[in-house]
């Protein structure tokens, strides 16, 4: 099996929002990036594949060179090459085009990208990448098996979880659940030697109309003091939730 | 020319954001001069859509369709924005949507805009505000396609009541092969879900051990609320996955968030920075909960929950 990860260098989770130029810019002074969480679980994932099934694992990425230590990131926890898009990822209908053209000539038969981003929560590129190569898709997916050329996924619906089968080639849109968070692998000093050996090849983009434009970006109005009540006076806080704030 | 817009249905019954959408879409249609037409598929009685500014209903009924399925109902939804010549397609932010979008966008060639939580700012170009950043920021965001798909965040725009009639007419569009079959579902279909809840109530580690949900639970069966945890309950197994708030868990915009016993860790407080009114209660003054909550009780979880419950049973049997 030839699986291809697709990995989003985004800021870590705990990282302070800040935007530059006239808020039309992400600010990136001081921000750690890392693998996507939601990508991070599908690669953890893919290793499991290798180590069981033999499967190749490839990971790729849409975006300028200072994506590269995230990609190597991936390569140290295990994957056999890596793939650099040398385009910024600007909206996910480019990125997924892009990402098309990669799977086209590279022939793998499942790919596994986050459900969504945690920057932009696009939410839509391992759909869209679907859609473009005519593959299966499975969205939201929590459990994966591979038989062959027969897949059996688990995507979680609202208010529980479904179980489908269907077959390679598939796109699956990962996240936590795939494996469990204890399952992620941090890369060893022998993993990151190796990664180093690895193969991370740089191609070049094809030409392609973006869906979307960012124009800028405002953060949320700054919140007001919170308004303690006594757990004495409960009363209280029912009649301000019902009268105040008007929500019971 | 109109405004396309999915209408969600299960078991025959609208959800509520099928009401939101439909009312975002009347208020694109507005902005543009047009109309309203909605997709639905396997609903009988599709008048109530009048209510919420639609138009026109195209009905589709396919048993082929009974489940839930991205490609096939994408395939439906293309067709009839082709069929419509709609330049505007709207869907919700139910799991389903957010699964069926982007293959619909590709059907359509169309630029997509998720977490939509305003009317767009202007039409020409065609701007609207979305959230980013899990909630940490928005993006004003302008989609560049002839044909624009807009994911509408529940809650975000509310219900705007109309007094027009959905004229309905059978729609039998083409079926691709599926690809994708379900095997099974398991769904507690007694229980509110957090996406279509108007109430969360969200506990932590605060509650020690999985045993003690039990107050959880009724506080919000009291207020027809959902359940929610943070993700160290979820880590630790005492909750379900799906239950997890958060950046990397689900995201949460409700009009009442109730979180007892949880400290509020940036990722869990951006993702449900989204909802209106949040309550906390926690031993500590010091969390960060409460910096980010509109009302604060410092107090122990195990005291104030079923004191709470009771105030609440006796404010609702007076309503």
């Amino acid at each position: 099996m030839n699986i291809l990860v697709c990995i989003s260098h985004v800021p870590d989770t705990t990282s302070k929002i800040n935007f530059t130029d006239g808020d039309s810019k992400f600010d990136t002074n001081g921000v750690q990036f890392v693998i996507n969480p939601n990508d991070e679980f599908g690669l953890t994932r893919a290793m499991w594949f290798k180590e069981k099934q033999g499967a190749n694992v490839t990971v790729v990425n849409v975006g300028g060179a200072e994506t590269e230590p995230t990609l190597r990131k991936a390569l140290a926890i295990g994957a056999d090459a890596a793939i650099r898009v040398n385009t910024p990822a600007t909206d996910g209908f480019s990125v997924a085009k892009q990402l098309a053209k990669v799977v086209e000539d590279g022939g793998y038969d499942l790919i596994i990208a986050g459900r969504e981003s945690i920057d932009y929560n696009g939410g839509m590129v391992p759909g869209m990448l679907a859609g473009l190569i005519d593959a299966n898709f499975v969205n939201n997916c929590i459990a994966l098996e591979v038989d062959g050329t027969s897949a059996t996924a688990t995507r979680e619906i609202d208010g529980g979880k479904e179980t489908v089968a269907t077959a390679l080639p598939l796109v699956v849109g990962g996240q936590k659940g795939l494996v469990e968070e204890s399952d992620l692998k941090i890369p060893n000093m022998r993993g990151i030697m190796m990664a180093r050996k690895k193969p991370l090849n740089v191609v070049e983009p094809v030409g392609t109309d973006a869906g979307t434009n960012s124009v800028s970006f405002e953060k949320p109005a700054p919140k007001g003091a919170v308004k303690l009540v006594s757990p004495d006076n409960l009363d209280e806080l029912v009649n301000l939730l019902h009268n105040e704030a008007k929500v019971i | 020319m109109s405004v396309l817009v999915y209408t969600e249905s299960e078991q025959n019954k609208f959800k509520k954001a099928a009401f939101e959408v439909a009312s975002y879409a009347k208020a694109v249609a507005d902005q543009l001069g047009t109309t309203v037409t909605a997709v639905t598929i396997n609903a009988d009685d599709t008048s109530e859509l009048g209510n919420y500014g639609v138009d026109k209903v195209l009905k589709v009924s396919n048993s082929n369709l009974e489940n839930f399925n991205a490609k096939g109902y994408a395939a439906v939804l293309k067709q009839a924005a082709e069929a419509e010549n709609a330049q505007v397609v709207i869907i919700g932010s139910s799991a389903d949507s957010k699964y069926l979008a982007p293959l619909l966008a590709v059907g359509l060639n169309a630029g997509y805009a998720s977490n939509v939580v305003a009317s767009p700012s202007s039409t020409s170009p065609f701007t609207v505000k979305r959230s980013a950043f899990t909630n940490k920021a928005f993006e004003i965001a302008e989609i560049k396609s002839e044909v624009k798909l807009v994911g509408v965040s529940n809650n975000s725009f509310g219900l705007v009541e109309n007094t027009g009639s959905a004229a309905a007419e059978d729609f039998s569009p083409a079926i691709p092969e599926l690809g994708v079959t379900v095997a099974s579902v398991d769904k507690a279909t007694d229980k509110v879900t957090i996406a279509d809840a108007e109430i969360v109530v969200s506990a932590g580690r605060g509650l020690k051990g999985p045993e003690n949900w039990g107050m959880v639970e009724e506080l919000a069966d009291v207020l027809g609320a959902a359940t929610a945890c943070s993700k160290p309950v979820s880590d630790l197994g005492w909750r379900p996955h799906g239950e997890h708030v958060g950046q990397t868990g689900k995201p949460v915009a409700t009009n009442l968030y109730i979180a007892i016993g949880i400290s509020g860790a940036i990722q869990h407080l951006a993702g449900i920075s989204a909802s209106k009114v949040k309550v906390v209660v926690n031993t500590d003054p010091e969390a960060p909960f409460f910096k980010a909550a509109d009302y604060g009780v410092v107090g122990d979880a195990f005291e104030v929950v079923p004191q709470l419950i009771e105030k609440l049973k006796t404010f609702k049997a007076q309503q």
